[in-house]
C-alpha cells in the first residue's frame, strides 16, 4: 500500500486546527468575501511596450509629420500606463468585487427604482444591427432603428396617457429641461413667458435647478402635515405671473398627491401649465396615467421605470410626453411613419415652433432597445402587475417595520416608504449609522436624508422584482440594527466592518480636492 | 412573468400583513375617477423566444454589413470584446450612483481613472465624471464661461458640429446670452481674422472644434492667444477622441476648457447614443464646473479610497443656485472608455491614432485617383470632405449596395455654394485598404 | 453651546463684536455645529458694501450650503483670508480664529436691534422646541 501524492487528508487534524471566532453572517447573507487591494492603473510600473489590444500595422506610407505642424503632434503620452490584457482584466475584475449592485443583493434606494436589469435586454441591445448603426445612416438603411423608436414612442405615450413623446433627452434632468423649455415656449407664443414656477418642498433638486436655468423664479410651496400638497396652498400662490407648477406624483415621500386634479384645475384656470416629474412612475404603471390627471408634460426615467442599467450613475434616458397643446414645441428629431416606412424629422422648417435640439443625434438609442424589450415582455398584464406588486412590496416593508422605526406620515405609501431615526435618538444612533450597519448585513442602504422635509429620512423602495423572502431578510436586518442600537450603539456606529473601506473622509475630499492621479500623488 | 416572483400564496400573506383585502385596496389614495379602467393598449406580452425573433427581424432591417464611411460626430471603431465582458459584470453594471462609497469603490476608482485619462488626453488639470454627451457638455461649457467672466456673448465657429451648435442655441435661448457665428476660411479652419473682429470685451468664450466638423485640425494656440487678449475663454470640442492619440491636448495649446465625447473609446455607434460626454478644465475653475466629480481621500483606517466630492455645486444641494441641473452622468459609457484606454495603453493609443491617420490617407489617395479632390486644404485627422458633384445621389446609389457613403455637407451648409458638392467621409482602423478601394470605385460608379 | 456674553447675535446665527466703529463678524458655535465640517467659504472683497439682512457670502459643508447674512450695514475693511485654506478654524474656534469679515459701520444705530447673549440663548431654546 502506498500514497504517491504525499497528501494525507485527516478530518481530525483539520478540526483540531485552532478555530477562530466564526465570522458574522449578516441578515442579507453578507460575510467578507474575496476582495483584493488594487492600485490605480497609473501606479503600475509600466514596462513600455505592453499593450492589451491587437491592431493591424499601419502601412508606413504616410507620415503625420509631413502634413501636420510639429507643434501639434504628440508622441506617446508618458503617464499613460502600459499593461497587458490579462492585467487589465484582473484590474477591473477586482474593482468590480468592491461594488454592491442589484445583482449582488437588495438595493432599496428610494426614488431610484432599483429593479432587476434584464439580461435579455443586453443581448438585444448588442445585436449588430442595433449596435453598429450610425446615427446618420441613410434612412433606408436604418428602418429597423426608426421602427423601434416609433414603437417605443407609441408605447410610452399610451402608458402615460399623453398625445406624443420625444425620445431625445439624455436623462431625467435633461427631460425636465426640455419640458420646462416647452412650457416657456408655449407661454412666449402667447406673448408672455411669465416669471415664476411653483415647486413643492418635497421636490427633487433638479426641479428648481431646471426652472432657474430657464430664467424662472422658484416659489417653494409647503406640503401639508399629511405630506401632500393642498389646493389652498396652490390657490394662494397661483397668479398670472406663474408659468407652471412642477409636481412629482407619487411624490418623493412615496405618497400620492390626491389633490392633483383640483390643483391642475387651479393652475390651468390662470393660464399656467402642470409639469409632472415621472421619476416615480413605477407605482402607477397600469393603475393610473399622469396624462389623465391634468398633467401637461411629464418626463420618464427609463433607467428607473423601464430597468435600463444604472451603470454606476448613468447613462439614463429621459423621454418627455406632452399633451396635444405642447406637441408643436417638441424638440427635434421626431420619428414619423410614412406609408410602410419611417422618417426622422430634423428640419426646423417642418416644425417651426419646436424648441430645437437638446442633444446631438436622436437620443440614447441603446436604452430604447432595452426599454422596449421590457415593455414587450410585460404586455398589458405585466405593466399592470408591476405597479401593484411594487406598491405591495413597499407596504409590506412598512407594515413590518412601523413598530420599530418612526413613520413621519400616517398617509398611505405607494411604492416607497419613508422612515426616520427619531426612535433611535436616545441611543445616539443616526440614519447614517443605520445605513452603514445595513451594509454589514449585505444590503445596499436605502436613500438617506432625502427628501429634505423629513429630518433623518430613510427612504425604502423595494421594487416589484424582489421576493418576499428577500424582503423578510431585509426587515430582519433593519430590526437587528435597531435592536443593536439599543444594546450596543458603539457597534452600530463602528459600521461598516465588511467592505474594503469604511467611513471615508468626505470633509478631506472637499477641503483638499484630489481629482486625478499625478506622479507622486499623496492622499492622507 | 419572470420579473414578478410573487406566488399567489405570498401575495395573500403580504396583503394580510398590510391589512388590505386586495392589491387594488393599496391604491385607495388615488381618486376613483383617476384610475385606469381598461388595460393599457400595448402589444400583447411576448416570451423570450418570440421577443428575440421579432427584435432580430427589426435589427436586420438596419444595413450594417460594412463599416460606415460616416463620422460627423459618431465614429465606427473596433471595440475589443474584453471591454463588454468586463462592463457586463453585474457589480459594475447594476450598481447605481456611488452615494454609499464603502460599497461603490469599484465604480469610484474607475471614475477616478476616467477623470485621469480625460486630463492626460486633453492636457487639462481636472475633469468631471462625464456628461450626457458632447453637445450638452459644450452648452455647459458656454454657460460656465458666462458665469466665470460675467459676460454674455459666445463666439462659436461654424465649423463646430452643426447639431452641437443647435443644442447650444437651445440651451442659451432662455438665458438671454448672445451667440455669434464665426465663419470658416476656404482651407477648412476657422477664419481667425473674422474671429479677431468678433471677439471683444463682452465675449465670454470662443468655441472651436478640435478636430472640427470637417475633420480639419484647427490652430488652437493662435485662437487661444486671440481670445485671451480679449479676456475670453477658449473652449475646444472634440468629437473624435482618437485624434488625441496623435494631436497634442488642447490644454497644452492654451485652451481653458475641453469638451466633447469619448464615444470612440469603448462605445459602439448605437444609432447615436449613449456615449460619454467629457468636460475638462483648469483647476481654478473647479467650483464652477458642472456635473459629478470623484475625489481621492482616506477612510477611518487611513486607507486611500474614493468619494464623490464638491457636491455643493450640484442640484441636490444648491437646487436653484446649482451650476447645472445635471444629475445622472454616463457612468457605464465612461467605464467602457476607461477599459478600452487601459487596454490600449500608451503604445496602443499612439498606434491606433496613427493607423486612423494612415487609413484616411489611403482613402484620400484612392478618392483622388478616382477623380475626387479634397474640399479643404488644411491638415485633417481621419475625416475629410471630397468634391463629388452630387453627394445626395452618391449616398443614395451606394446605399442600394449596402454602403454608407458619408454625409453631404450641404445638409447643414446649404447656403454655401463651395460646399454644394462636398461629401464628408471618415476612414478608421475598421476600413481595410481593400474596402477603401472598393468604396472609391463605387463612388466613381 | 458656547454663547459669549460680550457679543451681539442675529437669528441667522451670526455674531458681531464691536470695536469702535467696526464690527467683527462670524458664525456662532451653534451654527458651526449644525453645519458639520466646514469645507469652503466665499466672502466679499475688501471695499465691497454689505447691507444688514442681506447675504454677504456662503459657508459650505460637504452636504449643505449656508448663506451668511450681514448683521449690520457698512463697508468691508478686512477679510480673514487664511480661512480659504483652513476653513476648519470656523469649527474649532468660531468666535476668535474663525472670524470672517470686519465691517466699518455705516449706521451704528443698527446694532441696537441685534440680540444680546441672553436673547440669543433664549432664541436657541425656542428653536429647539
Amino acid at each position: 500500500m502506498s500514497n504517491p501524492t504525499g497528501w494525507k487528508p485527516s478530518m481530525e487534524q483539520a478540526a483540531g486546527a485552532q478555530a477562530g471566532p466564526r465570522p458574522d453572517v449578516g441578515a442579507g447573507g453578507a460575510t467578507r468575501g474575496i476582495a483584493y487591494e488594487e492600485k490605480l492603473l497609473f501606479e503600475r510600473g509600466s514596462a513600455g511596450e505592453r499593450c492589451g489590444v491587437s491592431l493591424p500595422r499601419p502601412s508606413g506610407d504616410f507620415d503625420p509629420a509631413r502634413e501636420l505642424p510639429a507643434e501639434l503632434l504628440r508622441g506617446e503620452i508618458g503617464e499613460l500606463p502600459a499593461v497587458s490584457e490579462l492585467e487589465v482584466v484582473r484590474h477591473f475584475t477586482r474593482l468590480s468585487a468592491w461594488n454592491h449592485g442589484i445583482d449582488t443583493g437588495f438595493y432599496p434606494l428610494g426614488s431610484c427604482t432599483m429593479k432587476y436589469n434584464p439580461k435579455s435586454s443586453e443581448a438585444l441591445a448588442r445585436l449588430p444591427g442595433f449596435a453598429n448603426a450610425h446615427p446618420l445612416l441613410p434612412e433606408e438603411m436604418a428602418q429597423g432603428s426608426l421602427a423601434l423608436m416609433y414603437e417605443l414612442e407609441r408605447a410610452l405615450t399610451e402608458i402615460s396617457g399623453f398625445a406624443a413623446t420625444t425620445l431625445a433627452p439624455a436623462a431625467g434632468a435633461q427631460g425636465e429641461l426640455a419640458g420646462v423649455m416647452m412650457i416657456r415656449a408655449w407661454h412666449v407664443a402667447r406673448g408672455n413667458a411669465r416669471r415664476k414656477v411653483l415647486i413643492p418642498d418635497t421636490a427633487h433638486g433638479t426641479n428648481p435647478a431646471t426652472s432657474a436655468l430657464n430664467g424662472y423664479e422658484v416659489v417653494q410651496l409647503a406640503s401639508g402635515p399629511d405630506g401632500r400638497l393642498h389646493p389652498e396652498t396652490v390657490r394662494a400662490a397661483m397668479g398670472e405671473d406663474v408659468a407652471a407648477i412642477m409636481i412629482t406624483n407619487p411624490n418623493t415621500l412615496g405618497v400620492f398627491e390626491s389633490h392633483i386634479a383640483e390643483i391642475a384645475e387651479i393652475v390651468h384656470a390662470k393660464g399656467g401649465l402642470v409639469y409632472g416629474d415621472g421619476a416615480n412612475l413605477n407605482a402607477l404603471l397600469g393603475v393610473a396615467r399622469p396624462g389623465d390627471m391634468g398633467f401637461d408634460v411629464m418626463q420618464f426615467n427609463l433607467h428607473k421605470t423601464f430597468a435600463t442599467p444604472h451603470g454606476g450613475g448613468g447613462p439614463g434616458s429621459g423621454p418627455v410626453a406632452v399633451s396635444e397643446e405642447l406637441v408643436p414645441f417638441l424638440p427635434l428629431p421626431i420619428v414619423v411613419k410614412e406609408g410602410a416606412g419611417y422618417r426622422l424629422v430634423t428640419d426646423p422648417a417642418e416644425r417651426p415652433q419646436s424648441i430645437g435640439r437638446v442633444r446631438e443625434f436622436h437620443g440614447n438609442f441603446g436604452m430604447f432597445v432595452r426599454a422596449l424589450a421590457l415593455i414587450r415582455e410585460y404586455g398589458p398584464e405585466g405593466l399592470a402587475a408591476t405597479g401593484r406588486l411594487a406598491v405591495l412590496n413597499a407596504n409590506y416593508v412598512r407594515a413590518k417595520l412601523k413598530d420599530v422605526y418612526d413613520l413621519p406620515y400616517e398617509t398611505d405609501s405607494l411604492h416607497e416608504v419613508v422612515f426616520t431615526d427619531k426612535n433611535l435618538k436616545p441611543t445616539g444612533v443616526t440614519t447614517m449609522d443605520v445605513a452603514k450597519r445595513l451594509i454589514d448585513h449585505g444590503f445596499h442602504p436605502p436613500t438617506v436624508y432625502f427628501p429634505l422635509v423629513v429630518h433623518g429620512a430613510l427612504m425604502i423602495e423595494p421594487t416589484e422584482t424582489e421576493t418576499k423572502e428577500t424582503l423578510d431578510r431585509f426587515i430582519e436586518g433593519m430590526r437587528q440594527v435597531a435592536e443593536q442600537a439599543r444594546r450596543d450603539p458603539e457597534g452600530v456606529k463602528a459600521a461598516p466592518r465588511n467592505p474594503v473601506r469604511a467611513r471615508l473622509d468626505e470633509t478631506r475630499a472637499a477641503r483638499k480636492p484630489v481629482l486625478r492621479w499625478r506622479p507622486g500623488m499623496q492622499v492622507g | 412573468m419572470r420579473y414578478h416572483p410573487h406566488t399567489p400564496e405570498e401575495i395573500r400573506e403580504m396583503l394580510s400583513a398590510v391589512g388590505a383585502n386586495s392589491l387594488d385596496d393599496l391604491f385607495r389614495s388615488i381618486p376613483a375617477q383617476l384610475r385606469l379602467k381598461r388595460p393599457l393598449a400595448v402589444a400583447p406580452a411576448q416570451d423570450e423566444i418570440a421577443l428575440f425573433a421579432d427584435m432580430r427581424r427589426l435589427a436586420d432591417r438596419n444595413e450594417v454589413a460594412h463599416p460606415p464611411f460616416i463620422g460627423a460626430g459618431a465614429y465606427p471603431h473596433h471595440v475589443p470584446p474584453v471591454v463588454d465582458q468586463l462592463l457586463l459584470r453585474g457589480e459594475f453594471f447594476t450598481a447605481y450612483t456611488p452615494y454609499q462609497p464603502e460599497v461603490s469603490q469599484g465604480t469610484l476608482q474607475a471614475l477616478f481613472e476616467w477623470q485621469t485619462y480625460v486630463c492626460l488626453l486633453t492636457g487639462m488639470e481636472v475633469a468631471n465624471a462625464s456628461m450626457y454627451d458632447g453637445a450638452s457638455a459644450t452648452a455647459e461649457a458656454a454657460l460656465m464661461a458666462t458665469r466665470l467672466t460675467g459676460r454674455r456673448k459666445i463666439a462659436v465657429s461654424d465649423a463646430v458640429h452643426p447639431e452641437y451648435r443647435r443644442v447650444l442655441a437651445t440651451y442659451l435661448a432662455s438665458t438671454g446670452d448672445e451667440l455669434v457665428l464665426i465663419p470658416h476660411a476656404d482651407d477648412g479652419r476657422t477664419d481667425l481674422a473674422a474671429l479677431g473682429r468678433a471677439v471683444d470685451a463682452s465675449t465670454a468664450a470662443v468655441i472651436l472644434g478640435y478636430p472640427n466638423f470637417f475633420g480639419v485640425v484647427e490652430d488652437v494656440a493662435q485662437t487661444a492667444a486671440l481670445a485671451k487678449q480679449a479676456g475670453a475663454l477658449t473652449v475646444t470640442v472634440t468629437t473624435e477622441a482618437v485624434a488625441l492619440g496623435l494631436l497634442r491636448g488642447p490644454g497644452e495649446l492654451g485652451a481653458d476648457v475641453a469638451v466633447g465625447t469619448f464615444q470612440s473609446f469603448g462605445n459602439p455607434l448605437q444609432f447615436g447614443g449613449p456615449a460619454p460626454g467629457f468636460f475638462a478644465t483648469r483647476e481654478a475653475n473647479i467650483r464652477q464646473m458642472p456635473g459629478r466629480v470623484c475625489g481621492a481621500t482616506v477612510d477611518k483606517e487611513g486607507r486611500r479610497g474614493f468619494v464623490l466630492t464638491l457636491s455643493t455645486r450640484e442640484q441636490h444641494i444648491r437646487r436653484e443656485k446649482a451650476t447645472s441641473n445635471i444629475c445622472t452622468n454616463a457612468g457605464l459609457c465612461a467605464l467602457a472608455s476607461t477599459i478600452h484606454l487601459a487596454l490600449l495603453g500608451r503604445r496602443g493609443l499612439a498606434d491606433l491614432a496613427r493607423l486612423n491617420f494612415d487609413r484616411a490617407r489611403h482613402l484620400r489617395a484612392a478618392m483622388q485617383r478616382a477623380g475626387f479632390a479634397p474640399v479643404f486644404s488644411a491638415p485633417a485627422f481621419n475625416e475629410m470632405a471630397f468634391e463629388v458633384g452630387d453627394p445626395e445621389a452618391v449616398v443614395a446609389r451606394l446605399a442600394k449596395k449596402g454602403l454608407a457613403a458619408g454625409v453631404p455637407l450641404a445638409r447643414w451648409y446649404g447656403a454655401d455654394p463651395k460646399l454644394k458638392g462636398a461629401l464628408l467621409c471618415v476612414a478608421t482602423e475598421l476600413h481595410s485598404p481593400e474596402l477603401i478601394e472598393l468604396f472609391a470605385r463605387e463612388v466613381r460608379g | 453651546m458656547n454663547v459669549p456674553e460680550d457679543l451681539k447675535y442675529t437669528k441667522e446665527h451670526e455674531w458681531c463684536r464691536l470695536k469702535g466703529n467696526r464690527a467683527v463678524i462670524g458664525i456662532t458655535d451653534h451654527a458651526q455645529d449644525q453645519l458639520g465640517d466646514i469645507v469652503y467659504v466665499e466672502f466679499p472683497e475688501v471695499g465691497d458694501p454689505v447691507k444688514k439682512g442681506e447675504s454677504f457670502g456662503v459657508v459650505e459643508s460637504t452636504k449643505a450650503v449656508s448663506e451668511l447674512f450681514a448683521p449690520v450695514s457698512g463697508k468691508v475693511v478686512e477679510v480673514n483670508d487664511p480661512l480659504s485654506d483652513a476653513p476648519e478654524s470656523i469649527n474649532e474656534d468660531p468666535y476668535e480664529e474663525g472670524w470672517m469679515i470686519q465691517v466699518e459701520l455705516s449706521d451704528p444705530k443698527e446694532v441696537e436691534s441685534l440680540l444680546d447673549a441672553a436673547g440669543y440663548q433664549k432664541f436657541l431654546q425656542e428653536e429647539s422646541e
